[in-house]
Parts: structure tokens; C-alpha cells; sequence
């Protein structure tokens, strides 16, 4: 990764504000660690990366959501965590911290408009977050979310952190990414303490990114069609969920590889016989995917509630720089592994899908597509397996040291920025969840839908809670 | 469509055995069911999960519950939508500041007899989280919980055979 890291005045930190505003630039994160905030930038077009950080005059910096959307919510929650003010920030209401007075939601007016509270307890098994409709009749005028239910305080637990305490910290902040959050943690101290993981890790380590890949597309493909009343998919693709994790057990001893990537390699090697359960698992997929892309494209009236429905405008995804299915689906050309090209996937032939139509029926097939690379990926990763160690001594470099990690998760990229001290430990750590750029372009692409289709839509975006609220 | 069910039909069933109930478990419900619940609710238990916190993890495995290999509606065991409707809050998660009302209002919206299941190694006691200020505790410090099933996250097997031992006591 092209990475520079800069200290900069305010001068500079507003300059950089105006590349975001004017879409030169694309926001991947937006973080306090008093007295500084700290802020990630990307060029898309060159895949460089700036992290910025800004010493805070009185304990404030000037606003970056006052001009560029994505970052309100970021800035929110840096003033409920570090207590760092935005100024002329457009939004000051609290956002993870819950404790303050009921929350006031932006008023919508008009005749005959009535509001329908939703959770922050849900109808399924999911998450908790509470959503906040505006309708008219069956339509959505405006939908508001409010988040940080579960806000567990990750990043206050890592201060102080031995290092391997924060990474099975960084691997239960979203459990259905649990490697790629290892991955990222793992590649931010790695990037810090100057380390480089044995080859056979950094194979092993994408092999469990493609499988947790699979896992949850396999998943979310068929709680779609599921939201759609159609649990004949749901049924089928639960079997080739199960399946996966299965084989994910069987090779790394953990059905969602929970702690298998941590910093300096992998915790443990592929399981004897696991490669063969693997190859199985492949030509089971192969066998068993077909026909339901088939049934899924072949059913009109399950297409009558996917085609049209939700749709984000591809400009949303582009100034929010939306990642994943969301940002692919709406026309952004983004992948982390193929912008950052982080080993091995340098050495590994993949396609990332992209289509323009940003509805619910365009997320539905990037990740069929993403299936589909996936099991190429896993066969390239098994056939040039490198043999050897899986795991490089970590210590410490004696003084104070920072890394940043970007990892492709299933539902986009995860950056961790990692800050060490003399002791190797951590010192600030901040996770940024794709989820941050995605969940306010959920807002948009309900409107105007009818309620009755928001299962379908927030399903489609499949947006992590805790991640997120960490 | 009628190609993929007849050859559902043709392949049989996926469905496993189902496991031995948990001794463990057993043994911590002994003292919590009493004869006039079961006789109320005979076999079948209404389940209402509440996630009061966690990472997500937990549900996933709460969800493969219902996939073809496991089939926890064979049991009469089911999923309901509100609590008003269940027998058993199943939590998960430490509970955080932020869900600790929710999760209270949810067990009072319960009606009696009710049974807490809490789920996973942040529903005993926090696990890694407990010493946040974010975080209230485990479920049993914001409602009495009946049964515990451990585990990072708990696997399905794991949490059917917390779920049986719920089912020879309770129903």
C-alpha cells in the first residue's frame, strides 16, 4: 500500500476537507485519540492513502461533516468518546452514548405523515438498532436510524492492551467478520513493528477470508429471497452456509475461524486432510450453486420485490465511498484487495463484479458473482500453498510505533489504525467498519419504498450493529 | 422451482440426530421448573432472542439452528417475533448500558411462566468485555437467567443440547 502519513495544520486539514467535498479524495476514516484527530484519506485514482493527524486547538478541529456528509456520524461518535468537538460541525446530537436525554429525531412535517417506531429489539434474530420511519400510507417519506445499542466500548478495553488482548478483541467486533477484523488488526501491527508474516500464513490467512466470504454471502443470499417470502432459496443456500462452516471447522478448528489470524501469522495450520475437504467442498458448491442462481433469476415474482427496489445512487455511493455489495452494486469500482494488491492476492487472478443499478437485485447478484471469484480464489490459494512456518516472532520495537491495516470483508473494507507504545502495547486503537459509509445510504435507498419492502432493503445492505458501534 | 423441490424430495432428508440433552444444564434447571409450568405449556416452547449486546457471532449460530442439518422446529421449538408471544427470552451478549432497558422491558413484556436461556461467554459474566464501562454486566445481572450456554460462540450442537436440557425441564 502507497501510504503517506502526515502532521498537519489546519490549513492543511481544511485543504483536505475541500478534496472531499469535490470528490477528489474518498473518506476511509475519521478517528479521535486526544489530543489529535486523525483522519485516512484514498485517492481512487491512484490507490494512495493519506492519514492526516491534527492536534486539536482547546480540545476542538474544524468540521469535517459540515462539508462532506460521510463524516457526521464519525465525528458524533469521536465527542461522545474522546470528547473532541467538530467545529461547525451540523449535527451535535450525541450518537454511541446513549445517556444523555431522549433522542430528538429530525422532525418531517406534512399532512399525513405518522411515524412508525422499530426496535431497538427486532422481530428476527439480529442485531439491535432502532429505526425511526416517516410515512405516508405505506410509503416511506424518510427513514432516521439510531445506532450504538451496542457499543461494548472495544476501543477504551485496547487501550492498554497487550497485543494479543486486542486482537481477540478486534476479532469479536463484528463476529460475522471475525477474520477479516483479525486480518486487519493483524496487518496494522504487523505495518507498525516493521514484521513480515511467513508465506504460508498470508495464503492460510486469505483462504479464511474467502471462506468467511462464502459463509456469509451464501447466508445473506438467501435471507434476501427469504425477506422476499421466499424460503425455498433461504433453505438451500443455509445448507451451503452450513456446509462451509463446516469445512472452516474441520480445517482451523473454529466454525467461524474465530482467533485463527493473528498478528505475525495464523494461530494454526490447515488440519491434515483439510485440503482434501476443501477440494470437496468446492465441487459441492459447484454442484449445488448453479441451479440456485437459476431458480433465483428464473422466478419472476420473487424479481418482482428485488428489481427496482432500494436503489442508492451510484454519486451516494461514490461521495460515501461505499464499500462491498452496497458500493459495487451503485457502480463503484472498489475492492481492497485488488486497490491495495496486499499479498497474496498480488499473486492471485480475480474479478471484481460491478454493476450500475444499486437496487436490491443488483446486491443479490455481486455477491453471486462474489461466490462465484471466491472459488477460484480458494482453488489458486490451495494450489500454491507455500510450505513452511505460519507464524513470525512478535515483539517490540523498544519505542512508540503506529500501523494501518486494509482488509476486503465480505461486506467491504475494514481499516485498523493501530498505535503502539515502547512496550508493544497498545497504546489507541481504532476500528472503522465498512458499515460506517453504507448504513446512511440505507436511509436514502428506502425512500419512497414501501415499508413492507424495508426487511428487503436493510437485508440487501446486511450493515454490521457492532461493528459499528463498537 | 418444482425441479429443486422434487429433487429435495428425492434426496432425503439432511436433518441429524439429534444430540443428548446437556447434564450441566439439566442440573441448573432442576430448581427453576416447577410441575404446574410444565403442565401449562406442555412440548412446545416459544422462543423470543434478544441480542443485548453482542458481536453477532452468537446469532449466527442461533440462526444454523434452523437450517436442515439442525431443525430445531422438530423439537417444537420456535422462533417468535415478540416477546408477548414467548416462553423463553434466549439473550445474548454482555448487556451493554445502551440495551440494558431494552432488554428489561423485553423480560417484563414476557409472560409468566418465562425462562431466560443466556447465550455465549459474554452472557455469563461480560467475557472480554466485562470490565467496560459500556458494559452492564453478563444477563444475569439485569434479569434472573434459568440455563447458560457457553461457548465463543456456542456451536449448534452446543446450543441444541442447552435447548433439550430447557425442554426435558421445562415443557
Amino acid at each position: 500500500m502507497n501510504l503517506t502519513r502526515t502532521i498537519v495544520t489546519e490549513d492543511s486539514w481544511r485543504q483536505c476537507i475541500d478534496s472531499l467535498a469535490d470528490g477528489s479524495l474518498t473518506l476511509l476514516g475519521l478517528w479521535g485519540d486526544p489530543p489529535r484527530v486523525y483522519m485516512a484519506v484514498l485517492d481512487e485514482a491512484t490507490a494512495g492513502v493519506s492519514v492526516l493527524s491534527y492536534a486539536c486547538d482547546g480540545g476542538s478541529y474544524p468540521s469535517v461533516g459540515a462539508r462532506h456528509p460521510p463524516a457526521i456520524r464519525l465525528e458524533r461518535a469521536i465527542r461522545d468518546l474522546y470528547k473532541l468537538d467538530a467545529r461547525g460541525a451540523p449535527d451535535t446530537r450525541p450518537w454511541l452514548d446513549h445517556s444523555g436525554p431522549p433522542y430528538a429525531f429530525l422532525p418531517s412535517e406534512g399532512e399525513g405523515l405518522h411515524q412508525i417506531a422499530v426496535g431497538p429489539v427486532h422481530a428476527g434474530i439480529i442485531e439491535p438498532g432502532h429505526f425511526r420511519f416517516t410515512a405516508n400510507g405505506e410509503h416511506v417519506v424518510r427513514l432516521e436510524q439510531r445506532l450504538g445499542y451496542v457499543h461494548k466500548g472495544i476501543e477504551a478495553l485496547m487501550t492498554g492492551a497487550t497485543l494479543d488482548a486486542a486482537a481477540k478483541l478486534a476479532a469479536r467486533t463484528s463476529g460475522d467478520s471475525t477474520v477479516a477484523y483479525s486480518y486487519a488488526f493483524a496487518r496494522a501491527s504487523e505495518a507498525a513493528l516493521q514484521i513480515a508474516p511467513p508465506p504460508r500464513a498470508i495464503y492460510l490467512r486469505a483462504l479464511m477470508a474467502e471462506l468467511e466470504r462464502l459463509a456469509n454471502h451464501f447466508g445473506d443470499i438467501g435471507a434476501i429471497c427469504n425477506d422476499a417470502s421466499f424460503a425455498l432459496m433461504h433453505a438451500h443456500c443455509a445448507v451451503l452456509r452450513e456446509r462451509t462452516l463446516r469445512t472452516a471447522q474441520a480445517c482451523f478448528g473454529h466454525r467461524l475461524m474465530m482467533d485463527a489470524v493473528v498478528p505475525g501469522g495464523v494461530a494454526r495450520d490447515i488440519a491434515a486432510g483439510g485440503s482434501a475437504g476443501l477440494q470437496e467442498l468446492l465441487a459441492e458448491i459447484r454442484r449445488a450453486f448453479p441451479p440456485l442462481i437459476s431458480l433465483y433469476d428464473n422466478t419472476a415474482s420473487l424479481q418482482d420485490r428485488t428489481v427496482t427496489t432500494g436503489i442508492v445512487k451510484p454519486d451516494y455511493a461514490q461521495q460515501f465511498g461505499a464499500g462491498g455489495f452496497v458500493g459495487r452494486a451503485s457502480g463503484r469500482n472498489f475492492d481492497a484487495r485488488r486497490a491495495f494488491a496486499y499479498a497474496p492476492y498480488d499473486d492471485l487472478t480475480f474479478d471484481v463484479p460491478v454493476l450500475p443499478a444499486g437496487d436490491v437485485n443488483a446486491r443479490i447478484w455481486i455477491r453471486i458473482r462474489e461466490v462465484e471469484q471466491s472459488l477460484t480464489l480458494i482453488e489458486q490459494i490451495l494450489g500454491a500453498l507455500p510450505s513452511g512456518d505460519i507464524r513470525t516472532p512478535v515483539g517490540s520495537t523498544g519505542k512508540g510505533c503506529e500501523g494501518l491495516g486494509l482488509v476486503e470483508a465480505f461486506r467491504g473494507d475494514v481499516l485498523v489504525w493501530l498505535r503502539l507504545d515502547g512496550a508493544g502495547h497498545v497504546a489507541r486503537c481504532h476500528l472503522r467498519d465498512p458499515s460506517w459509509f453504507q448504513w446512511p445510504l440505507l436511509e436514502t435507498a428506502v425512500e419512497g419504498n414501501i415499508v413492507a419492502d424495508f426487511p428487503l432493503c436493510n437485508k440487501s445492505f446486511n450493515c454490521s450493529y457492532s461493528g459499528h458501534d463498537l | 422451482m418444482r425441479k429443486t423441490l422434487l429433487q429435495g424430495v428425492a434426496r432425503g432428508s439432511l436433518t441429524e440426530p439429534l444430540p443428548q440433552p446437556e447434564e450441566a444444564g439439566l442440573a441448573e434447571l432442576a430448581q427453576s421448573v416447577n410441575r404446574a409450568a410444565r403442565a401449562r405449556l406442555g412440548r412446545s416452547l416459544s422462543i423470543r432472542q434478544v441480542d443485548a449486546g453482542s458481536c453477532n457471532g452468537c446469532e449466527l449460530e442461533i440462526h444454523a439452528l434452523s437450517n436442515a442439518f439442525y431443525d430445531l422446529e422438530r423439537l417444537g421449538l420456535r422462533f417468535v417475533a415478540s416477546p408477548r408471544h414467548a416462553d423463553v427470552l434466549l439473550v445474548t451478549g454482555p448487556v451493554t448500558q445502551n440495551m440494558r432497558e431494552a432488554l428489561l422491558r423485553t423480560y417484563i413484556a414476557t409472560p409468566d411462566p418465562k425462562w431466560v436461556v443466556a447465550v455465549g461467554a459474554c452472557a455469563v459474566d461480560g467475557g472480554l468485555f466485562a470490565a467496560s464501562a459500556a458494559v452492564a454486566g453478563g444477563v444475569k445481572d439485569v434479569v434472573p437467567v434459568d440455563l447458560h450456554i457457553r461457548g465463543c460462540p456456542p456451536s449448534p450442537i452446543e446450543l441444541l443440547k442447552g435447548l433439550m436440557a430447557l425442554l426435558t425441564r421445562a415443557a
